[in-house]
């Protein structure tokens, strides 16, 4: 035995003298996990939110959740003597008195804009896949929620500094608050502890920055995490993959060595980004008061579409009884991502309550066997897309030397014009591509070799799939959904169905989502096919038989030819000359 | 005197005398509204500048402003607006516009500074104006950079942004980036408010104020970014951005990278 054997057996026999753990470690350590660079994104969410974390409990050994106002003395001489609040005063002195402080602080805010855009991108590999189909639709919700949190969690952070841009955020969060019916005003007063800005807020905010959702976002990771453990992760169609097996690497060592290897990658991504480019210039942006504001104000990135939202809205308010409706701020800020954040969590639901499908499903889809969700997903990105745009509206007006007023309008059209058109053109691509997928089951490849047979007729030569492509295909044959049929009006006895209206609407979804399918050929004609592809495969044969004749190679530039049992082949003898020369 | 005592009585001279008052009380008010503008009478007092002014005015400026810089539907009247603003104007190759619209874009300039300062007398001698500020007034060297800095968020910010990169307006315009702009520019746009500009005069704001203006802005042109590339300092759109193409393409060239079977 090795030292290092010695040294590891002595460990775990320690451990499992006391805490009985061999057995339950000899179980997990083997667990697999399948591989595919498409389900390390989250783990890139994990990652960058472990660095969040760090560099945030540094950051709270400096700074002050205050917002007494002070006179600035420190060393950032065009804020020399001016007066500024505690928060501000200590987030200055993060960037230029303590050690390292800048870069901790620029690493902080870094991880925590990979961390929304991970959980992004996560986000739209489980959706575009399916991965959230049962029996994954609890852990889908956990992750609505997460992203939820971290907006949250992102929103408080960009508050704290109390610089002009978080200050103007505030403001424009208050205004939120506000525009809501009834309770507004009240809200407002309970959020801000009074009038704007408040004298407790700062507090108040900190706490929830640092308590309150860092400590939710754990704990729903926890789950998250538990369940992806206890569902065993899904993986995509191939050859020997089925809905009751997981192929891939065990945990230890091969996936222990990736997972760890890429959060090292991960955090120095973060750590040279924040060494280098600069992030939230607070120095420049100066200390918030309320009647000032900045042009180009603007949210962290993962804010700009309600920003947009709210941007290209136009003007409405409805004065009744005395009381204003800020239509204006209400529809923009609150129902529009109520109706988007309600709709993604209870997604999964409608969709298998759509389907009628309550298998469980391990095997993931690919987005082009499930036209209708991918036209969905694509759609909602387009949308989001516009209302980014509409965030930086003032950006790409100075840039692109256009008229505000212009990408308002543009804006306010296409919103509603181009998300359908898109839901319509992806659609359609999915449904060419299946096209092709059944074209290539029942005929395999098109070589591009065409080919005269004795009688005159040309013919396209077609090369058989090999074993994994045609694995990844024939999946779609097991996930193949049919639309539920119309229900009828009465029973068999003429009595009336109570449900018909809910179940008509239903089945009228459905037609909607699994109608358009391209239907994958039976078994029967992929093996007809392949004989077909065979069949092909023996009349070009002979050509076949001509070229593995002794004959093989063409001449270069009047070089010799090559001939069975010659010293030198063709490219040998090229070379040979290259180098005599 | 015998000719003037003969024609004492004629009847035309209660006229001559009326204008005559009228034209030094006028004068006298004219002098004392515009005394701290002692460049503006140095430049009227060039006849020969001004001459040359005028020739080129004609050639490249009147057929917006009018053929006696009088404005029109294309252009609006020069009389009165001072040198300053024909300096700011011309000197930045804002005018002459190449071609309408929203606001005119900085060019490189079409007329030599001596022509720019011939222009900026005939104007100037058309009617009192805000003169070219000298090199006293635009001398910030003794300014309080951070009090510049306050004025800067007060009055400037919310068109030219914190960092002075510039903003959208309305329509199409827009407030410029202030990285390029010299000390003299800075100081002549405060004083004319060219284009959709405020016009902040000595009133508003003292030359002290203005020198602290200028001191931040130069101060924002030649600060170093202490926390590394600065991005443009356009705030938090291009670091989302930067943060979706560059920073995300590493990330997921690194999943690839590791998500990729061993060969």
């Amino acid at each position: 035995m090795s030292i290092t054997e010695k040294v590891g057996a002595g460990t775990a026999d320690f451990a499992d003298q006391r805490l009985g753990s061999n057995k339950w470690l000899g179980k997990n350590l083997k667990k697999v996990f399948p591989d595919h660079w498409s389900f390390m994104l989250g783990e890139i969410a994990l990652y960058s939110f472990m660095v969040v974390l760090i560099t945030g409990v540094f950051l709270t050994l400096f700074y002050k959740p205050s917002l007494v106002e002070v006179v600035y003395e420190g060393s950032y001489v065009p804020l020399k003597g001016v007066m500024m609040t505690e928060a501000y005063a200590s987030t200055l002195d993060i960037s230029f008195e303590v050690r390292g402080g800048l870069l901790i602080r620029q690493m902080h805010h870094w991880s925590a804009l990979i961390f929304v855009a991970a959980i992004s991108v996560h986000l739209f590999r489980v959706f575009f896949t399916g991965a959230f189909r049962k029996p994954r639709e609890l852990n889908w919700v956990i992750g609505v929620g997460l992203l939820v949190l971290a907006l949250g969690a992102g929103f408080s952070g960009y508050s704290l500094p109390d610089d002009l841009l978080s200050g103007t955020g505030l403001q424009i969060a208050r205004g939120i608050a506000q525009s809501i019916p009834i309770i507004g005003t009240w809200a407002a007063f309970l959020l801000f502890d009074g009038e704007f800005p408040g004298v407790d807020f700062m507090s108040r905010l900190y706490m929830v920055h640092i308590l309150l959702i860092p400590g939710l976002i754990i704990g729903l990771v926890t789950v998250h995490l538990m369940m992806v453990w206890y569902q065993k992760h899904t993986q995509f169609p191939g050859q020997g993959r089925t809905n009751s097996n997981v192929v891939g690497y065990p945990l230890l060592p091969v996936y222990m060595a990736k997972a760890g290897g890429f959060f090292f990658i991960v955090f120095g991504i973060i750590t040279m980004l924040s060494g280098l480019v600069n992030i939230n210039p607070v120095w420049i942006f100066g200390p918030y008061t309320p009647d000032q504001v900045t042009a180009g104000t603007q949210p962290d990135w993962y804010i700009g579409w309600l920003d947009g939202a709210l941007r290209v809205m136009p003007n409405w308010e409805t004065v009744a009884f005395g009381f204003t409706l800020s239509w204006n701020i209400l529809i923009p800020a609150v129902i529009v991502p109520g109706l988007i954040f309600t709709a993604m969590a209870l997604y999964p639901f409608l969709e298998s309550w759509v389907s009628g499908d309550k298998r469980e499903h391990h095997l993931l889809d690919r987005p082009r066997n499930a036209p209708v969700r991918t036209g969905i997903g694509v759609m909602s990105i387009v949308f989001y897309g516009l209302l980014w745009i509409g965030g930086g509206n003032d950006l790409m007006a100075t840039t692109f030397n256009l008229s505000i007023n212009a990408i308002t309008w543009f804006l306010r059209i296409t919103l509603f014009l181009l998300p359908p058109l898109a839901f319509i053109i992806t659609k359609r691509i999915c449904l060419a591509l299946q096209r092709k997928d059944r074209d290539k089951l029942l005929h395999g490849y098109e070589s591009g070799r065409i080919l005269r047979l004795p009688h005159g007729e040309f013919i396209e030569v077609h090369q058989p799939l090999n074993n994994k492509e045609k694995a990844i295909l024939m999946a779609k044959l097991d996930s193949e959904q049919e639309p539920l049929a119309l229900p009828a009006k009465t029973d068999a006895n003429g009595v009336k169905n109570k449900g018909y209206r809910v179940e008509s609407l239903r089945a009228r979804l459905s037609h909607f989502y699994f109608a358009d399918t391209i239907a994958p050929p039976t078994r029967e004609e992929i093996e007809a096919g392949q004989a077909h592809v065979a069949h092909e495969a023996e009349l070009e044969a002979p050509l076949h038989e001509y070229e593995e004749e002794a004959y093989v190679q063409v001449p270069f530039h009047g070089g010799v030819l090559h001939r069975e049992g010659a010293p030198m082949t063709n490219a040998e003898a090229l070379e040979d000359s290259r180098r005599t020369d | 005197m015998k000719a003037l005592a003969a024609h004492r009585r004629h009847p035309i001279m209660g006229l001559v005398l009326l204008l005559l008052a009228l034209g030094v009380v006028g004068g006298v008010y004219g002098v004392a509204t515009t005394a701290p503008s002692s460049a503006d009478t140095a430049l009227v007092g060039d006849q020969t500048q001004i001459e040359e002014g005028r020739r080129l005015y004609l050639e490249g400026c009147s057929s917006c402003h009018g053929l006696n810089a009088e404005g029109g539907s294309a252009g609006p009247t020069l009389i009165g607006v001072g040198a300053a603003a024909v300096h700011f104007q011309v000197a930045t190759g804002r005018m002459p516009l190449a071609a309408p619209g929203a606001q005119a874009p900085v060019k490189d300039a079409i007329y030599t500074s001596e022509e720019t300062l011939q222009m900026a007398a005939y104007i100037a001698s058309l009617a009192p104006g805000p003169a070219i500020p000298t090199a006293e007034q635009i001398d910030y060297t003794d300014a309080d950079i951070a009090e510049g800095g306050v004025l800067f968020r007060i009055n400037c910010a919310q068109c030219h942004q914190a960092a002075g990169q510039g903003g959208a307006l309305t329509q199409g315009k827009y407030a410029p980036s202030l990285m390029s702009a010299t000390p003299q520019e800075i100081y002549e746009a405060m004083l004319t408010g060219p284009q959709n500009m405020p016009i902040f005069a000595d009133t508003t704001l003292p030359t002290p104020d203005k020198q602290a203006i200028i001191a931040y802005v130069v101060d924002l042109q030649q600060a170093p970014s202490p926390g590394g590339l600065s991005l443009g300092r356009l705030g938090p759109v291009v670091e989302g951005l930067f943060l979706w193409t560059a920073v995300f393409a590493a990330l997921i060239g690194a999943a690839v990278w590791i998500g990729m079977r061993a060969r």
